[in-house]
């Protein structure tokens, strides 16, 4: 009997353990020389912002503000972009830059709770600190706006925050997909896919529990909105060369000149405000998958 | 004779009905014309793009030649390509139907863009690949809303 209680202690011990939010390391974004926070650019900002996509989320109709409110359909039930324009009530106007980095790279609110992987901190999390800054430093350029956020809609298990914990444990990780980059160009392709980019995150398929099949690394899924296949990008099945990855990302004209669609064309938005040497780098990536 | 009747009309509905469907896997007309225009879009587009993506050397008049079909295409009223019930199958999402007067504005704004091309594709290579950021801005315009993702 008390060895019952034992284990069960033990037990619970161990699921308060893993459903903990893990925060981010507040020595993350300190400068390791002066000691002292690293200092944002919002003008790099901006390009870093683009190539994380941000605003294809966040954004929203007739407002250069991150007022959110954009809807996304999934297996666990409907969620929505929050507000995250400068705005000090209804934004993150008042966060501070720890609060946002904490939120963006661990998944966890200013009040400690988990966010949703919707919101793909898990992919951000090998983000590096100075372009964490230098988003942030270009959020807070962006405009306010008092629009308030809307709960989402998810139903009983999926509203217990504190189990999305035990999903991060299970499926959240900093290692990288692809372990070998014989070239800077690949290694800056590998951080803006795997990182800053988030492909997978509709590129990849899903177990039941909504974490990716890395096995199946961009090899096209179903869309979680019903609306037709999002398609394998893996080269095994798209064959286009690199030059015509790079024009894709740029001008959104396929290589048989159909155009880019769908919630792509945000996308595609994003990669052309990047310089050349980025989309190249995406490409030289995805090219040389296995 | 009644049983025979019965045997006979329930053949002729059952007969009707494999009628019925052996017509409704058959493309609507226009479906087929619709998707014809789309790959007659893309073949011009493909020499105009080609010319300014540097894989097709630069030559005025074929450049001319590829956005005056262009243009002429894209003045083709579309009235008669998106009858009711043709969604099905299809890579058209159902919003178009909802939402027809967007639709057919999206087609005139394309019009209206492969004018500029046609008044820059002969001009010379830099006049073209500037008019081709605007055509190629229309077609994902409207494949953003009313177009069902590639498989």
């Amino acid at each position: 009997m008390r060895k019952r209680g034992l284990a069960l202690g033990v037990g619970v011990a161990v699921a308060l353990y893993v459903t903990a939010p893990q925060n981010l390391d507040p020595e993350f974004l300190l400068d390791p020389t002066t000691g002292s926070l690293l200092a944002g650019d919002a003008t790099r900002g901006a390009l870093a912002f683009a190539a994380a996509g941000c605003g294809s989320c966040h954004g929203a109709e007739d407002t250069q503000a991150l007022a959110g409110g954009n809807a996304f359909v999934s297996d666990f039930g409907t969620f929505y972009a929050p507000n995250i324009s400068s705005d000090a009530d209804h934004g993150i106007g008042g966060w501070t830059v720890y609060e946002i980095a904490n939120a963006m790279l661990a998944g966890v609110s200013p009040n400690g709770a988990h966010y949703y992987p919707a919101f793909p901190y898990t992919t951000y999390s090998k983000m590096t600190p100075q372009d964490a800054v230098d988003i942030i430093a270009h959020l807070r350029a962006l405009p306010a706006d008092a629009t308030p956020s809307r709960d989402h809609d998810v139903g009983f298990p999926f509203n217990i925050r504190r189990s999305l914990g035990g999903w991060k444990f299970l499926f959240a990780s900093d290692d990288w997909i692809v372990t070998e980059v014989p070239s800077p160009e690949h290694e800056r392709g590998r951080y803006l896919v795997e990182a800053l980019g988030h492909c997978a995150e509709c590129h990849t398929p899903r177990n039941l529990l909504g974490g990716l099949k890395t096995d199946q690394w961009l090899r096209g899924a179903p869309n979680p909105s019903g609306d037709g296949t999002i398609p394998s990008i893996h080269p095994d099945d798209l064959g286009w060369s690199a030059q015509d990855i790079a024009i894709y990302l740029d001008s959104g004209f396929t290589p048989d000149f159909d155009t880019v669609g769908g919630e792509m064309v945000n996308v595609v938005e994003n990669t052309s405000k990047l310089p050349d040497s980025d989309r190249a780098a995406i490409a030289a990536y995805l090219v040389v998958l296995d | 004779m009644k049983t025979l009747s019965l045997i006979a009309s329930g053949a002729a509905v059952l007969f009707s009905t494999m009628a019925f469907a052996d017509s409704h896997a058959d493309v609507d007309p226009a479906v087929t014309a619709r998707q014809a225009h789309m790959q007659l879009y893309a073949h011009n587009l493909g020499i105009l793009g080609g010319m300014a993506q540097g894989k097709i050397d630069y030559n005025p008049e074929m450049a001319q030649t590829a956005a005056d079909n262009f243009l002429a295409l894209a003045n083709i009223s579309q009235a008669t390509y998106w009858p009711e019930g043709t969604a099905e199958g299809t890579k058209a999402k159902p919003e178009i139907w909802d939402n027809m007067d967007d639709f057919m504005s999206k087609a005139d704004d394309l019009a209206f863009e492969a004018e500029a091309m046609a008044d820059a594709a002969g001009t010379d290579l830099a006049s073209l690949q500037g008019a081709m950021q605007g055509l190629g801005g229309t077609c994902s315009a409207c494949h953003r809303e009313y177009r069902i993702r590639d498989n």
